[in-house]
């Protein structure tokens, strides 16, 4: 086949067809008599209502995929503001204290604006298409799911312009900066948060109840894509860890408004408590950032491979596991905060145990690609910079997790690469390979392959110009979340922020390639993908409006 | 998933639907407006009690005519054997969330137990910490709090063995009742539902009352009242989070009373009254818990 720097042509796929995808017993004829059947009786409604009003999970999983990008976009520029301002040490772009609400904005909008919004898009595109259904289980519940987020975001956005500005506590939003001497708008922020909760937890529901109970005859839980599995136990951990998120900022309005003192030493509460409760929710959070993504390269790297993926067992295990640890690490964002030496060396080696099973995913990830035929199409070299990043991300986690390490880096700028290095090529690679590689199903054309390859170098370069510094400066203490330094930091401060934005700006490539996917005709065949394997190709390009109206046979 | 490789119901797909960016909507009214009363900055308190109506207004709106429509749905055999099993697993795990969301409230008042109002009276690893208030005796309950100037302690406690344990014995019988309801049902006996169930509502209604009197008592008689230190904050969210289950449960046991009545539900098909059924016993676990570790320990 093509070495993969040209365009595959849907007439070479065509060619290619005849193999993998035939265990799909009959699922081709039938979904084509249905194709004819529903566009008929229900198409997508016409005009602005089907929007707001839909119940499709295709129509969901798009707006959630828009809302995301949207979101990552305003997050961006905010990040961008943070970078202008310490381009240079001194005080020179922004103030202080609005300084402090760009860090928090940007971190609040990223973790639950943008990565996980997106993950969820995805989730209600590719689930049914994945396992054989119809569509979600509960399709009005999931539009609510959904369009919780627009108003939530709206609330948390208006609160910039409030007297006394937005949070400004930065996003993990410790007591007592986020009480006593929070700003008025606080109170904005804990009722927006409420709602982000209340929309996670339904559509958690939603993957769950479709995973468990819609598969195709025959699709076992053992048959799984990974990327379904991985969104399960993603959904396990919403469940389980968002509730305790509305139960701690329940307890901050107490404290606010109705004269409790959870968080008050002075009636016997505990600023530290705040800290174990969030963590208790904000370690299994980062989990739910990363583990759809693990599903997604484990879909695309043996897709571009051209092999099994390598393990496929193992993965399912490992990512198990990988849940079950997330629960039992959190103080380990907590190791300087005074905890007795019994939680410290707890903390510490249950923390070192996860690098296990991930070190499992990675070595499953690159044994997959072992002497397969590999081409790399820009979803591919999304891919790869994911495995060889992340990885970059967890090496510097197993440095944070030793305790007596961990307080010289604790709260440095080592740290905030840490987890860019895991959420930038880690999370947001993911979703950037996902959305190339299922863009030509979503919209029956392929997207511009040369175009994509920039975007996607262009990216690379701009991620780790900006966050390799990081790890230096912060080796060598400079605090984060501070918007003046030392001088001795300036150099790599300011060769970060030509990363950032030549990051940010490279954004607009990819904003460019999908809308003229959508909208120039570069019809793709129903494989798409020479070596792409699962359900999802068996549907033509594009996936009809409703995908199997009746369970496809698998074997 | 076996039982489809026969004949297959298709699975019911709704076509549009405006209850939720209805919901959305409201949700939207009540956060806002919640927001905006309690923050009352610049005259915000007046727009924020209009919002906080509509939201209300949009909410009760939205619940009655999604769960009229569900019914109505049901009611034209709309919904398949697998239909049925989505929303048993849906409930379930909305009630999961549930109870991970009183597990918060009870890890605080473990850690509070445990850790903090021993460390601050001088005991255990962090004992230390007893130099910020030097003399404050750790106890349990927290009668004088570390700063009284702050948080003034409760004067007493409220006793376990009048109110709560009355309450007690009110909650698990109620879930009894519904059980009873709930066999009755099965049986098609639908007299002997109805009353169960009435008694079960009932019972729910006391319960009630005997917890807003002992709020009462509490804030006028004992001075355990939200401010009063971190006993008072443990106390009052763990029972007030409950309690507030408790009121919707008895109205979704209300409305799932007429519903019967009104000769809905078979001896085979009742899954609202299951979903019902369920929220009502994990209320009253959560209250056992509530009655061991807030009143008795
Ligand atoms: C090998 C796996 C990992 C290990 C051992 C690890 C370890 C740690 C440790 C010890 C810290 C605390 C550092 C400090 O504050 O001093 C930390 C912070 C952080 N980690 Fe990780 N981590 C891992 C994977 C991840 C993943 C997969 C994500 C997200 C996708 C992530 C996101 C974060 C974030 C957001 C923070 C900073 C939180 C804050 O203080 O604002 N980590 N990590
Ligand atoms: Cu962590």
């Amino acid at each position: 086949m093509t070495t993969g720097t040209e365009q595959i042509t849907a007439a070479e796929i065509e060619t290619a067809e005849a193999g993998q995808n035939e265990s799909f017993e009959g699922v081709q004829a039938d979904t084509d008599k249905h194709t004819d059947a529903t566009e008929h009786h229900h198409g997508p409604a016409k005009g602005i209502s089907r929007w707001f009003f839909t119940t499709n999970h295709k129509d969901i999983g798009s707006m959630y995929l828009w809302f995301s990008l949207v979101m990552f976009m305003v997050g961006g520029c905010m990040a961008l503001m943070v970078r202008t301002e310490l381009f240079q040490p001194g005080l020179q772009f922004i103030q202080p204290d609005f300084f402090n609400q760009m860090t928090t904005m940007h971190g609040l909008i990223m973790v639950f604006g943008a990565v996980m919004p997106a993950f969820v898009g995805l989730a209600n595109w590719m689930i049914p298409m994945m396992v054989g259904a119809p569509d979600m289980a509960l399709p009005r519940l999931n539009n609510w799911s959904f369009w919780i987020l627009p108003f939530a975001f709206s609330i948390m956005l208006m609160t910039l312009f409030m007297e006394g500005g937005g949070p400004n506590f930065g996003w993990t939003f410790y007591a007592p900066l986020s009480t006593t001497f929070a700003p008025p708008s606080v109170t904005y922020f804990i009722f927006a948060v409420h709602m982000m909760g209340i929309s996670s937890i339904m559509g958690a529901i939603n993957v769950i109840v479709t995973i468990l109970n819609m598969r195709a005859p025959g699709m076992d839980m053992m048959k799984l894509p990974l990327f379904v599995w991985t969104w399960l136990i993603t959904a396990f951990l919403l469940i389980l860890v968002m509730p305790i998120l509305a139960g701690v900022v329940t307890m901050m309005l107490m404290d606010i408004h109705f004269g409790t003192s959870f968080f008050n030493a002075a009636g016997g509460g505990d600023p530290v408590l705040f800290q174990h409760i969030f963590w208790f929710f904000g370690h299994p959070e980062v989990y739910i950032m990363i583990l759809p993504a693990f599903g997604i390269v484990s879909e695309i790297i043996p897709t571009f491979a051209r092999k099994k993926l390598f393990g496929y067992s193992s993965m399912v295990y490992a990512t198990s596991s990988i849940a079950f640890l997330s629960f039992i690490v959190w103080a380990h964002h907590m190791f300087t905060v005074g905890m007795p030496l019994a939680g410290e060396l707890f903390f510490m080696f249950a923390t070192m145990l996860i690098a296990v099973p991930t070190g499992v995913k990675v070595f499953n990830w690159v044994a997959t690609m072992f002497r397969g035929s590999m081409t790399f199409e820009t979803p591919m070299l999304f891919a790869l910079a994911f495995v060889v990043l992340f990885s970059i991300g967890g090496f510097s986690g197993l440095m944070l997790a030793i305790a007596p390490a961990d307080f010289q880096y604790h709260d440095t700028y080592f740290v905030v690469a840490h987890f860019h290095y895991v959420l930038v090529p880690g999370s947001i690679f993911s979703i950037m390979a996902a959305a190339y590689y299922w863009l030509p199903k979503w919209t029956g054309n392929y997207y511009d392959e040369k175009m994509g390859k920039i975007h996607f170098w262009l990216s690379f370069i701009g991620i780790n110009i900006t966050f390799f510094p990081m790890h230096f400066v912060g080796l060598a203490g400079m605090p984060r979340r501070v918007p003046d330094y030392a001088l001795q930091f300036a150099d790599f401060n300011a060769v970060s922020t030509v990363g950032a934005f030549l990051f940010g700006f490279s954004q607009l490539l990819f904003i460019y390639n999908v809308v003229c996917c959508i909208r120039k005709k570069n019809q793709a065949s129903k494989q798409v993908w020479e070596g792409a394997y699962g359900l999802e190709w068996t549907l033509p390009s594009p996936a009809p409006y409703h995908s199997f109206t009746k369970p496809p046979k698998v074997d | 998933m076996d039982s489809q490789t026969q004949e297959y119901q298709e699975y019911y797909v709704p076509t549009q639907s405006y209850f939720p960016i209805v919901a959305s909507v409201s949700l939207f009214c009540l956060a806002f407006g919640a927001a905006s009363v309690l923050t009352a900055v610049e005259n915000t308190g007046d727009m924020g009690m209009i919002m906080l109506f509509t939201g209300f207004i949009l909410l009760f709106f939205v619940i009655i005519s999604w769960f009229t429509k569900v019914a109505a749905e049901s009611r034209d055999g709309l919904y398949s054997a697998q239909m049925d099993v989505s929303f048993r697993w849906g409930m379930g795990w909305f009630i999961s969330s549930e109870v991970m969301f009183f597990a918060a409230f009870f890890g605080a008042l473990f850690y509070i137990r445990v850790f903090s109002v021993p460390w601050l009276g001088g005991e255990g690893d962090k004992g230390v910490s007893n130099m910020l208030w030097e003399g404050f005796v750790s106890q349990w309950p927290l009668m004088t709090t570390p700063d009284p100037s702050l948080f003034k302690g409760p004067a007493q406690v409220v006793d376990p063995w009048h109110i709560p344990l009355l309450n007690t014995i009110l909650l698990i019988s109620s879930s009894l009742t519904l059980t009873l309801s709930h066999k009755a049902l099965k049986l098609n006996n639908r007299t002997w539902t109805s009353i169960w169930l009435a008694v079960t509502v009932v019972l729910g209604a006391v319960f009630l009352y005997y917890q807003v009197l002992e709020y009462h008592e509490a804030y006028t008689e004992l001075g355990l009242t939200l401010s009063a230190g971190v006993y008072g904050s443990t106390f009052f969210i763990l029972t007030g989070f409950h309690g507030l289950h408790v009121t919707i449960g008895t109205i979704m046991l209300l409305c799932i009373l007429v519903r019967v009545l009104e000769g809905e539900f078979t001896g085979k098909k009742h899954f609202a009254f299951e979903a019902v059924a369920w929220y009502w016993h994990f209320v009253d676990v959560v209250w056992v818990g509530l009655f061991i570790f807030v009143y008795i320990l």
